[in-house]
């Protein structure tokens, strides 16, 4: 299984440096969208039904709104060489980079191997959870019931967002 | 431990897109490569050797199940990233209406 | 915005509402199988999507359609916090009490107010999703070339 993941994520990285390398913005949308349907995949092998079936989704709309904002343009990218103002920039990037591998160094020493998490959190959720909830999908009677909170303020965040979208994209004011 | 890393670097490329590329459409596609390893990591540390899938059975309860919380997690923050990627992409169809460039240091330049 | 040809058409036709049916299928099983309100909600939306690029649409109805769907997304929000709210009539008063009773775990109708949830829940997501869309196809219909 850990192969298989691996294998996959390797594939989603090389699709990741495609997209940002590419010369075409039309080909850099399009390599994007290898990292969410590798995703997906990943998914489905990690047991997550759900998650797979709204991420094919959602990765299918975010390509075509991608596409529908590069189509208008040139769709060209002229590289050039860094500025002073870039070098400092990759230096600082550089030196975040370092830093949060060394801690991820750390982190991961108290990390679970895959494949044997110790459910310290979700031994409550999983035993009983059915018969308190009567639902049998755990995840959406984790979603709905204990934690509620969280879907609430997910909804508002999309009003929200939805909101700025209206905003920013309203050319002329309503009668 | 090797997907773990794998999942990390899958992050850094997303970072170093971030900090070199000058496009702003190269920039949301790199925030959206992050986010999408946030998600796989969520994923990786609930998965269960053997597990299934977390839905109840039940004639047959007595079984092993993926953790449910991490998917909870991820499962709301898929629809928000689909709205904050949406809010992106409007604020750069807007930019570039109105400087006729997706190059930030052009749009630097052009202020006013 | 122009349509597509007329093969496109009639397979859009085809297949729309079926896959219309199947997110409404999503949302409504969403406690017994893999699923629910985001799930079906961004399935619904994405054949509303599907008809609109194929078939193509003139500018005032666009808009009217926009209109619509912004009342719809804000009603469904408020039926979600509405439903919450209720939770402090009946029982233990808390925020999202799951009042109704619970049933047999697997049967269709089960799980108290689960399935409401899903279902405004699902609304929402698909109206959301579907004025992000709308707005940007009027954005670009509305500005000059």
């Amino acid at each position: 299984m850990e192969v298989a993941i691996s294998i996959i994520t390797g594939l989603m990285i090389l699709g990741a440096l495609f997209a940002i390398h590419a010369k075409d913005l039309l080909s850099a949308v399009i390599a994007c969208g290898i990292v969410g349907y590798g995703l997906v995949i990943c998914f489905l092998l990690l047991k997550a039904p759900d998650l797979a079936i709204v991420q094919i989704v959602v990765d299918t709309i975010t390509l075509i709104m991608m596409v529908a904002v590069v189509l208008d343009s040139s769709r060209e990218e002229s590289f050039s060489r860094l500025d002073t103002f870039g070098k400092i920039a990759a230096a600082t990037g550089l030196i975040i980079i370092v830093v949060l591998f060394y801690f991820f160094i750390i982190a991961s020493s108290n990390l679970d191997v895959l494949g044997k998490s110790s459910l310290r959190m979700a031994n409550a959720y999983i035993h009983g959870a059915a018969q308190k909830t009567g639902s049998a999908n755990l995840v959406t009677g984790v979603v709905f019931d204990f934690r509620g909170y969280d879907t609430m303020g997910e909804a508002v965040v999309l009003v929200t967002a939805v909101l700025g979208v209206l905003t920013i994209l309203r050319l002329k004011g309503k009668k | 431990m090797i997907a773990y890393y794998m999942c990390f670097g899958l992050f850094f490329v997303g970072l170093y897109g971030v900090i070199t590329r000058r496009n702003l459409v190269k920039i949301a596609i790199s925030l959206s490569i992050m986010e999408i390893s946030t998600f796989l990591f969520f994923a990786l540390i609930g998965y269960i050797d053997n597990g299934v899938a977390p839905i109840v059975n039940p004639a047959d309860p007595d079984k092993i199940y993926v953790d449910p919380l991490p998917q909870t997690l991820v499962l709301t923050a898929i629809v928000i990233g689909l709205a904050t990627t949406a809010l992106l992409m409007a604020v750069i169809i807007r930019l570039y209406r109105k400087y006729k460039t997706f190059d930030i240091r052009e749009i630097n330049e052009l202020r006013g | 915005m122009k349509g597509m040809t007329i093969i496109v058409k009639k397979t859009a036709q085809l297949i729309a509402g079926m896959i219309f049916m199947y997110g409404i299928y999503v949302i409504v099983h969403g406690h017994l199988t893999p699923g629910g309100g985001f799930a079906g909600g961004v399935i619904m939306a994405g054949s509303l999507i599907l008809v609109i690029l194929s078939h193509g649409t003139d500018f005032f109805s666009l808009v009217k359609e926009e209109m619509g769907t912004t009342i719809v997304e804000s009603a469904a929000t408020i039926c979600v916090i509405l439903i919450a709210t209720a939770g402090f009539l009946f029982g233990t008063k808390v925020f999202f009490n799951n009042f109704l009773p619970k049933g047999n775990v697997g049967d269709l109708v089960s799980a108290g107010v689960l399935p409401l949830y899903n279902i405004f829940v699902g609304i929402e997501v698909a109206a959301s999703v579907f004025i992000i869309f709308l707005s940007l196809i009027i954005f670009k219909e509305e500005s000059p070339k």
